[in-house]
């Protein structure tokens, strides 16, 4: 229903090679066709979305339309790197969703005091992986509507 | 065992929207409850157990929030900023279901914490489309901090 948009880029920082692999096969797998970047740690993360470092050369390009965080990394956090972006003016419209091992009751609390849009456990198989996506990206992609950058 | 029905609360002026939804929610074979009100104050006294609601059970509270944004005495904007104002409500997600598409209305409600903006469907076939998608995706996909804190 939303076709007049345009296709957003999805941005995943998770420091597990395997994992940044699996979520593109799964992205691939599900048919979501939308641009996926990569980062390894919250630091990174950072520097991405404040075209730093880097990240210069993005500077004057759209910020994702959504961003997928897993919750430990090294250097600077998942919940440190929530904490920083729901505290920016800039960046605090970005939809954040954790996709994390963690099934801790007090890292889905924190994270929704802190304000994240939703809080995902990883599927331990690939299978339960391209469920995951499948649900994410007709949800995030198909019905709602995503800030303009 | 019976599963427990959770509950969404809807939040809407318009007795046809509240009805539409409802139809559509259960077409969709959703398993979770509806409860509705009709504006914003309603939509507080229900969360803060006041008024009207001053007798439901102390651990009543919904898994997560639809809100209209254009009601009267108190409309979604406002009752949004108080729920994510509250430490005891600002988890509890709010997904805003409007026929706004204004630019203005997305970009300020994801700055205030709404947890995804969608636009109502006009066509009663996609409204159980996003239902179920809906249903999938809270209840089946994330996790949502437990409706009894």
């Amino acid at each position: 229903m939303n076709n007049r948009r345009k296709p957003i880029t999805i941005l995943l920082a998770d420091d597990d090679a395997e994992d940044r692999l699996l979520a593109r096969e799964a992205l691939e797998e599900s048919r979501v066709s939308n641009k996926l970047d990569t980062v390894v740690d919250g630091e990174e993360l950072l520097d991405y979305l404040n075209r730093r470092g880097p990240y210069q050369s993005l500077e004057g390009k759209p910020l994702p339309g959504l961003i997928l965080l897993d919750l430990n990394m090294p250097r600077k956090d998942g919940r440190e790197a929530l904490r920083e972006i729901k505290g920016d003016p800039n960046l605090r419209r970005i939809p954040v969703v954790v996709l994390t091992t963690s099934q801790a009751e007090e890292d889905i609390y924190r994270t929704y005091d802190l304000g994240v849009n939703s809080f995902i456990t990883k599927p331990v198989t690939f299978d339960g992986l391209v469920d995951v996506i499948k649900a994410l990206s007709q949800y995030w992609v198909e019905f709602v509507e995503l800030p303009k950058d | 065992m019976k599963p427990t029905r959770r509950n969404i609360l809807l939040a809407d002026d318009d007795p046809d929207d509240r009805m539409l939804i409802r139809d559509a929610l259960q077409e969709s074979q959703s398993q979770e409850q509806l409860t509705c009100v009709e504006n914003g104050e309603e939509l507080l006294d229900y969360l803060r157990h006041q008024g009207a609601f001053s007798s439901l059970d102390e651990k009543a509270r919904p898994y997560v929030i639809l809100l209209d944004l254009n009601m009267p005495r108190k409309d979604g904007r406002e009752a949004l900023r108080e729920i994510k104002a509250d430490p005891h409500l600002r988890r509890i997600p709010v997904i805003v279901l409007t026929t706004s598409q204004a630019e203005e209305d997305i970009a300020r409600t994801y700055d205030l914490g709404a947890s995804s903006f969608i636009i109502k469907p006009r066509d009663f076939e996609t409204l159980v489309r996003l239902l179920r998608t809906i249903d999938e995706y809270w209840f089946e996909t994330v996790q949502l901090p437990s409706g009894e804190n």
